[in-house]
């Protein structure tokens, strides 16, 4: 049998690699964007290991809401991706300064 | 048996997510964000998630990464200076994750969700459907959440839509400022007409 701990070390080490994304990819908006998708996947094994070993299913409910609210989130960031760089013509994150107080 | 198929299934996540943050072209990139979620949709099968597999597959590999391809396709990126500060930022965020990783993997490791603290619970009998039990529990329990869900999902369409709408208008329709701006003198002209039309000469 597959221990639960080796669920949770697998998304923690995902969760990691995506942070580490973060930092080395921090000029290129849509890299950024899959990284957070990819720490919202390490969440979910998350919660779904935990549904399984509590044989308890408000678990995978929540994922549920997780990946639709997930899925609304990126429509927008990408939405404002594309009207940024119709505006634009970049998506550097340098180049997204202009709101600076 | 199980055991195996998990590593192999978590070193293709891991792989495809090391990829993803290293990959030159994004285009590839999300190639391999949507090859991660394939071999997590086989994690949770490994851990009686039906149907949240198949939904992963379905909304997020059918609909989410193919946003993402259309957006990364469509616009013409110059990729040369969003790669700048790749090889300076490296060792840094390597470092915070190593970090990161160490502390959760003290946490998370045998020592405290162990097969002792956690034993495996029973497989359930193969009549079970995931996909029914959830589905009581979604229009039930969890009814109320599920529709603001869905009109999280509403918002979201509204609001993709409004921010990419062009300016330039594709339909044809009436300005409001204008109808209501009009005055009686542009639309209507009063002419004095006589009553009667003269007779003509030698009609019958």
């Amino acid at each position: 049998m597959i221990p639960l701990s080796h669920y949770l070390v697998l998304a923690a080490l995902l969760f990691c690699l995506s942070v580490a994304g973060i930092f080395i990819n921090r000029k290129n908006l849509i890299v950024l964007l899959m990284c957070i998708e990819l720490m919202l996947l390490a969440v979910n094994i998350n919660f779904v290991a935990f549904a399984h070993f509590h044989h308890d299913l408000a678990g995978q409910i929540f994922v549920f809401f997780i990946l639709a609210v997930a899925a609304a989130e990126s429509a927008i960031g990408l939405a404002i991706l594309v009207v940024l760089f119709r505006n634009r013509r970049s998506i550097n994150v340098d180049d997204i300064g202009v709101l600076k107080g | 048996m199980e055991l195996g198929i998990f590593y192999a299934l978590a070193a293709l996540v891991l792989f495809a997510g090391t990829m993803v943050i290293t990959v030159q072209n994004p285009v590839h990139a999300v190639l391999f964000l949507v090859l991660a979620f394939f071999g997590t949709a086989g994690l949770w099968l490994l851990l009686e998630a039906e149907f949240l597999a198949i939904a992963l597959v379905l909304v997020y590999v059918g609909a989410v990464m193919v946003l993402f391809l259309f957006v990364v396709m469509m616009l013409d990126i110059n990729l040369v200076p969003l790669r700048e500060g790749f090889a300076r930022y490296l060792p840094f965020g390597a470092a915070v994750a190593l970090a990161l990783a160490s502390v959760m993997g003290f946490i998370l490791g045998p020592r405290y969700f162990g097969l002792a603290q956690f034993p495996p619970p029973a497989p359930l009998p193969a009549d079970h459907s995931n996909t029914t039990e959830l589905g009581r529990l979604l229009y039930t329990y969890y009814l109320y959440p599920f529709e603001v869900a869905a009109v999280i999902l509403l918002v979201a369409i509204i609001a993709a839509i409004a921010l990419t709408q062009r300016a330039r208008r594709q339909t044809k329709a009436g300005r409001p400022e204008w109808q209501v701006g009009v005055r009686r003198q542009d639309r209507v002209r009063l002419l004095s007409l006589p009553a009667e039309k003269p007779a003509k000469e030698g009609g019958a």
